[in-house]
Formats: structure tokens, sequence, C-alpha cells
């Protein structure tokens, strides 16, 4: 490898053909793009998806004729059933989780500035590379699939635990073919995302140009760095755990199916095995998933946190261990989404005690953002103001986080909305704020053209206002025993109080929902018709701001740059600009 | 300066929806969030929240406050030159260490909380109770004068024939049980439930007297309490279970000591 790191690959002379430069590309930019639009395409279908399920909660049973014309059989008349309700739920979560959160930040941005901000021409393995993404389409084609065959998209939540999960048609619609998709693609998702992962680590480690030592790597490098390690580890879990489901619903193994069942007054024909197994397996991918999809989103907020500051980013190194720290802790709390699952109560101390632990490092980081904003001179910018709003949203989505990891007190909140607006506003929204700043931050570098910087902070205050209007009042629902995933809030008494808190935040969410057009409208009209970009709009230091926009086929046109110094040179005292890049040598003895 | 404003305000309201203030003020809900406690656990479960409630407030306020302030206080300005500047190690150290010793403090005192709900054997006089849940119903099983819970088989199970858990009938232990769909305990008497399911994972749960347990397939589960005020509550499925997952409900009547002995004989007639 050390020849590499000289000179380009030999193996890269720019595609000419319309196939094999956009759709079967090798080239990690066009394959990161890919990955962004195929993410795009997916938000847009879950948040389409989130509408229906908040209208339902607040008006049930009105009729939508659009919904019968898409989906004659699972809502005749226009009409919402509940288990349509359920399968919109799984496919909502399902999506966002993998196809958006995945895949967004690593896939799409990983891929496209990891090779560059590391000074290679290429990933590592760049046929491996497309076969990834390749995969990861199929994957989504199969899960959509699913809402087209008879019984309609599977019923069981997006964690599908069995036997709901296990039995079949029997147990309720959409657990029939539908499930079996589900299962289908979120295995072939999980080949995809070891592929990718192997690619991400390889090209870490071996393919740093001259001068990129472990040290000068930019945040968002050993973010997406880490992301892999722990994608590498989760994945080959989950795709164990699938391959066994698989088996328990069409080859009459029991792996997570006890004896004695009785479903519908039917005797079940299985017997000996533990539907705890699969909350096991299953979250000990789950939880280093909540890490796959937000560790990126801190990588990217560091970056953008120093580089709109013009200021080193607060305490390097720290960053850098708290995010091996977050990693390597993420695999030891799986338990904590299992305290009221039966598991033994002594065990729960040690899941919640590590879960605490890992408060530790969380805690660190958002020290060293504002650290880092201390003292600086703050350039507002878009992609500056997603920056912001993600360590505020880090810091709210955090600390509902001690609530629920302590099992005394996830007794009362377990599985309630207080559940569901702590992951969202953590998981969710501040992963997708991650999202955001990178595009507003990378559009110009992607495309070569720059976004309206107007719209994008209209956009902003619309979504900053908004997400919070919807996930807040979600933690008092929890706290009045709201449970999550009840299609309609009519069957009890206790809800019937909680109607207006609810109504507001579907209101809040159609308004936000609305205002994504705004980024839209901006994204695709910037793609066609914004001003020409520059090399580097910004004045940041990483090595993508030194090569054109979009940049050459083989990044740095066959001469890889030299690194002298860390990522975060802004403002260096005696130097004659605020911002130093990579490759310039000192001037000073800093 | 309106980003800086957002962050506060947003800050203030949260706070204050938090006071149980605006939700009184607003007619929101009850006023409270939380439903009147009403078991013997149930205090010191909602203690330990709002204990945290009050740890993290300070946290999250602080934090957000200062990210306004921060946001506010440097914005650019001509003349005004970044500080370069690459972290404290001494600050590291210090936060990290108050951190933890903070976090550490709060969460082992819940451990306590938890170990006291979860951890203890059914006193002697504790009243036997089995919850089957099933898609979609609770199947409440009382074990009689003879204080035996009858053999169950699964291929016996027939809901139309009104044997909803399989009783089989070759155990005289089980002719006294009485299985119902509602449940009713008295007041003040040390309970002891065994959770079971016919089918998929449910979850009993109870909000005024802070019980939540999944009913696993396979597995007999305990759920020891004692309930501390009279009253009819709701019993609801905490985890997906179907379709019907949302309309799972039944109730648990709170009773005094006569009339939970007058409930149990009203049943036995039937």
């Amino acid at each position: 490898m050390a020849d590499a790191v000289q000179t380009s690959h030999a193996v890269h002379e720019a595609p000419t053909g319309f196939w094999r430069k956009w759709i079967f590309s090798t080239d990690h930019k066009v394959i990161g793009i890919q990955y962004f639009f195929l993410a795009l395409f997916s938000v847009l279908l879950g948040m389409i998806l989130s509408i229906f399920i908040r209208f339902n909660l607040v008006w049930p049973g009105t009729e939508i004729p659009l919904l019968e014309t898409f989906f004659p059989m699972g809502a005749p008349g226009g009409v919402m059933t509940p288990e349509f309700y359920l399968a919109f739920l799984t496919m909502h979560g399902t999506i966002m989780v993998f196809f958006v959160l995945t895949t967004a930040p690593q896939g799409g941005f990983g891929n496209y500035f990891l090779p560059i901000q590391i000074g290679a021409d290429d990933m590592a393995f760049p046929i491996l590379n497309m076969l990834s993404f390749w995969l990861t389409f199929v994957a989504l084609v199969v899960l959509l699939s699913a809402f087209f065959v008879t019984g309609g998209a599977p019923i069981s939540g997006w964690t599908a635990y069995p036997p709901l999960s296990a039995l079949g048609e029997i147990a309720g619609p959409g657990l029939g073919t539908g499930q079996t998709l589900w299962v289908l693609s979120i295995a072939i998702f999980c080949v995809a995302a070891l592929l990718g992962a192997l690619n991400f680590i390889t090209t870490t480690i071996d393919m740093r140009t001259e001068g990129m030592t472990l040290m000068r790597m930019p945040l968002t490098v050993w973010s997406w760095f880490v992301t892999a390690i722990l994608g590498l580890l989760a994945f080959g879990v989950l795709l164990a755990a699938g391959i066994l489901l698989l088996m328990d619903r069409s080859a009459g193994t029991s792996f997570f199916i006890p004896g004695g069942l009785v479903v519908s007054d039917q005797l079940i024909d299985h017997k000996g095995g533990s539907p705890l197994l699969w909350q096991h397996l299953f979250w000990f991918f789950g939880h280093p998933e909540v890490y796959i999809a937000i560790l990126p989103g801190m990588g990217v907020t560091s970056q953008l946190l120093s580089t709109f500051s013009r200021k080193p980013i607060f305490g390097y190194r720290a960053m850098v261990y708290a995010l091996f720290g977050i990693g390597i802790l993420g695999f030891m709390v799986w338990g904590h989404h299992m305290f009221m699952s039966g598991m033994s109560p002594y065990t729960a101390i040690f899941f919640s005690l590590m879960t605490t632990v890992i408060a530790v490092p969380s805690a660190i980081k958002t020290f060293n953002w504002l650290g880092t904003l201390w003292r600086g001179n703050i350039r507002m910018t878009t992609p500056m103001l997603f920056a912001v709003g993600f360590v505020s949203l880090f810091v709210t989505g955090g600390v509902s986080g001690l609530f629920l990891n302590q099992p005394s007190t996830d007794i009362y909140l377990h599985d309630t909305y207080f559940v569901v607006a702590h992951f969202h506003i953590i998981m969710g929204v501040a992963a997708i704020f991650g999202i955001f700043g990178g595009t507003y931050y990378w559009f110009s570098k992607m495309f070569g053209r720059q976004m309206s910087e107007f719209w994008g902070k209209v956009h902003f205050g619309f979504t900053f206002v908004g997400v919070y209007c919807i996930f807040t009042p979600m933690h008092f629902l929890g706290m009045a025993g709201n449970p999550r995933r009840y299609p309609e809030l009519t069957g009890f008494d206790f809800l019937e109080p909680l109607a207006s808190i609810h109504l507001f935040i579907t209101i809040a969410a159609f308004i936000t929902i609305s205002a994504q057009m705004i980024f839209l409208i901006n994204f695709f009209w910037s793609l066609f018709k914004g001003k020409k970009a520059e090399i580097n709009p910004w004045q940041a230091t990483t090595l993508e701001w030194e090569i054109p926009s979009p940049p050459p086929h083989d990044n740095f046109a066959g001469k890889l740059p030299v690194v002298y110094r860390g990522a975060y040179e802004y403002s260096v005292p005696g130097e004659p600009q605020d911002f130093s890049m990579q490759t310039s040598q000192k001037t000073s003895a800093s | 300066m309106l980003l800086a404003i957002t962050i506060w305000i947003f800050t203030l309201i949260t706070v204050l929806l938090f006071t149980d203030l605006v939700p009184e003020m607003l007619e929101l809900a009850s006023g409270e969030w939380f439903p009147e406690a009403a078991s013997a656990h149930a205090a010191i479960v909602d203690t330990q929240f709002f204990n945290t409630l009050m740890v993290t407030g300070v946290v999250f306020v602080l934090a957000q406050v200062a990210l306004g302030y921060l946001v506010l206080r440097y914005r650019e300005r001509p003349g005004q030159t970044a500080y370069y500047f690459h972290g404290s190690n001494k600050m590291e150290v210090a936060w990290t260490a108050a951190t933890t010793v903070v976090f550490f403090l709060m969460v082992s005192v819940g451990y306590g909380v938890w170990l006291d709900v979860y951890v203890h054997a059914a006193p002697e006089d504790a009243i036997q109770i089995e919850v089957t849940a099933q898609q979609f119903a609770w199947n409440i099983r009382y074990p009689g004068p003879d204080g035996q819970f009858g053999r169950i088989r699964p291929e016996l199970i027939d809901d139309a024939a009104g044997n909803p858990l399989g009783l089989d009938p070759q155990d005289p232990a089980g002719e006294d049980d009485l299985v119902v769909p509602t449940m009713a305990i008295p007041v003040n008497r040390p309970i002891d439930l065994i959770l079971r399911s016919k089918d998929v994972t449910h979850n009993f749960s109870v909000r005024e007297l802070r019980l939540k347990q999944d009913t696993v397939p396979g597995m007999m589960i305990p759920l020891r309490f004692t309930a501390t005020k009279e009253g009819k509550y709701e019993i609801a499925c905490s985890e997906l279970c179907g379709l019907g997952h949302h309309r799972m409900r039944s109730f648990l009547d709170v009773l005094s000591d006569q009339g939970y002995a007058e409930w149990l004989e009203d049943q036995s007639e039937f």
C-alpha cells in the first residue's frame, strides 16, 4: 500500500457510457450520490407514511379516497383499518431507520467524502462499493413490494418481535408474505451494510495520503470509520437473527417459538424456542444501530461548528476517544430495551449501569461543542444553523434518555410516547439535522452549484421550531401513560383527555412536513439553476475544498495531496487568513 | 440573534410544561401529567422520576441557555477574531468527572427502587392470581378456595366452549378455579401475579398502579404489588400484539376487603 499513497490507482479511467457512469458506477462519488437519492426518496416516503399515521390518530375512520386508489385491499373505502395503520407504522420505522438514517449519512456522505477527505482517489474496493449500493436498492424494492402482496405489509413494528412475526398469517394480516418480504429485505440490507463497512474500514486504514496521520483526520472521517466498525459487528448479528426468523417462518424450525402456543384457538406445532432470544439478537444490533445513525451526524456537527466558529475544534483527541467510547459501550447496553421483557431484574442493573456510562462520552461531546463555540467568530450560515440545532436536539433527546435508562422509571415510561419522543428527537431528528447540515455544506462540492442561503435559513426556522412542537408534547403524553403503537385513542377512558395534545402534534407535523417543500424546491432548483460554486466557498480547511466542484473522476487529477497539519486549523495567529488548509506548510511554530 | 432567542423561548416553555403550571392553565389533560398513584411502590417510582427530572432539568436548562448565549455572544463581528485554542485536558477531566459522579449518584438511588419493586419474595399471605393474555383479551384466573391452580393443557383450549385456558377437567385442583375477563383485588393486601401468554408477547400495564410487565409465551413472570387506593383502573396492553392491540382493555377493581369477598362470591355463583 505504500505505493498507493504516492500515485493514483491505475484502474481509474473515467467511464464514458451512461450506464457505466451513472448506473453501474464504481466511482465512490457517483455511488455516494446514488445513496443520497435513495435516502431522499425513502425519507419522503417515510414522511408521507407519518402523515397518515398522525392523521389517523386524530381523525380515525375518515375517508381518504387517495388511499383506496393505491391500496384497495388495505384501505377499503379509503378508511384506514387498524392493521393498515400498523402496516404504515412498521414501514415508516423500517424505511426511516434502515434506508434513511443508516443510508444517507454513511452510504451517502461517507462514500462521497471519506476518500476525498483522506486524500484517496476512490474506495479500497470500488466494485464491492457498487455491489453494496445495488443490494441496498434491491432491499428497498423488496421491502416496498410488501405493500402490494396479499395481506399487505407486516404489522409487527420495525422490531418484529416473535412470535407475532414468526407465526404467519394466523397471527394477523400482513404477517404472511408481507412479513417474509420484510425479513428478506432486512437480510439483504445487512449484506449490503457489511460490504460497505468492510470497504470503509479498509479505505480509512490503508488509503490515507502522505501526512494524513490518524490524528489529523477530520472528525467526519473518524465518525464514518467508527460507524463502519459498528456496522461490521452489528449487521452480522441481525443477518443471523433474520435467517433464523426466516427458517422459523418457512422451514419449520423453532428458534423463537415456544411450545404450547394457541393462536385463534389453533394449537401451533412448534416447541422449544424463546421469544426473548430474538429480542437479545435484535437489540444487540439495534442499539449500535442508534449510534450508526447518529455518529456521522456528530462528525458533521463537529466539522461545521469548527469551520463556522473559525476556531479549532475543542478537545480533538477527547472527541476521538468519545467516539470510540460510545462505539464500544454501544455494544453493552442493548438490554435497556428489555427491562420489561421478563429478563432477570439483576441483568437490568448491568445494562442500566452501562447505559449511564455511555452518557459520559455523550456529555463530553456536548461540552466540547460548546467549548468550540466559546470565543469563536461565528458565521451563521445555513449549515451552521443545523449544526447548532443538532447540539440543541442532542441535549434534549439525551436528557430524556436518563429517564429510560433507569429500570425503576422505565416501569412507567416503557413503551409510552415518552420513548417515542426520546428516540425521534435523538436518533431521528438530530440525525436528520446532521444530514441537512451536511447537505447544505457539501451541496456545492457535490453538484458544482450553491443552494440558496436565504431559503435554507427559512427551512431551518420552520424545521427547528416544528420538530420541537411535534416531539416535546409527546413526553407529556408518555407521562400520562399513553402507550405507543395504538392506531386509535378511542378505546380507553384515560386517553380521551389527551386528544387535544394529539391534535396539536398532528397540526405541527403537517406544517413541519409541508415546510420540507422549501428544502426540496431549493435543492432541485439549485441543482440546475444555482449559482456556480467556487472551490472553497466556506473557507474550510479539509481536502475536499482544494479540488474543483464537482471533483474530477479520480478526485485529485492524478496527483495525491500531501498533508501537513490537522483538520481544524482556524484563526492560527500570524497566518494571513483565518483558515489554514491541511496541505499548507506551517508558517509559524504552532 | 433569532436562533438564541428561539432556543431560550423553547427551553422556557418546556420547563413550564413540566412544572404542570401551564397544563393547568390550558386545561390540558387533567393538569397533572402523572395519574394519581394507587400502589405501594408507585410513590417511590414517582419520586425517582421527579428526582431525575430535577437533575436532568438543570442540565437541560444550563446546556440550552449556554448554547443560546454562545451563538449570540460570539456571532461574527468586525474586529473580532476567534481564539486559537485546542482545548484543555484539565477541563475535559473536570467535566467528565462531574458528569460521571452526578449521573451515577442519580441512577444508583434508582436501583434500590427497582430491586424493591422487582426482586422480593411474595409474603405468605399474598393473593395469587394468574393473568393469561391472548389476542386480544385478558384471562384472569383465581385458584378458588383450595388455593391451588388446576393443570392446564394447551390442546384443550377452546374459546368457544368457554375454556380459554385449557383447564384439564381430570385435575380436581382445577374444579374450583375461577376464570374471568376482569380482575378484582382487595386494597392494601399483597398481590402475587403470575403473567402468561397464550400466543404472542403482550404487556400487562395499569397506569395508576405503575405496573408494566411483558407477558411472554412460554414464560411465567411474577409481578408483585400492593394496591393502596380503591378504584376501578383500566388494564391496557403495552406491547404490540397485532391488529387489536389498542382494544385489549380490561379492568382492575381495587375493592375493600368486604367488597372483594362479595365479588368473589358473586363470581363463583356463575
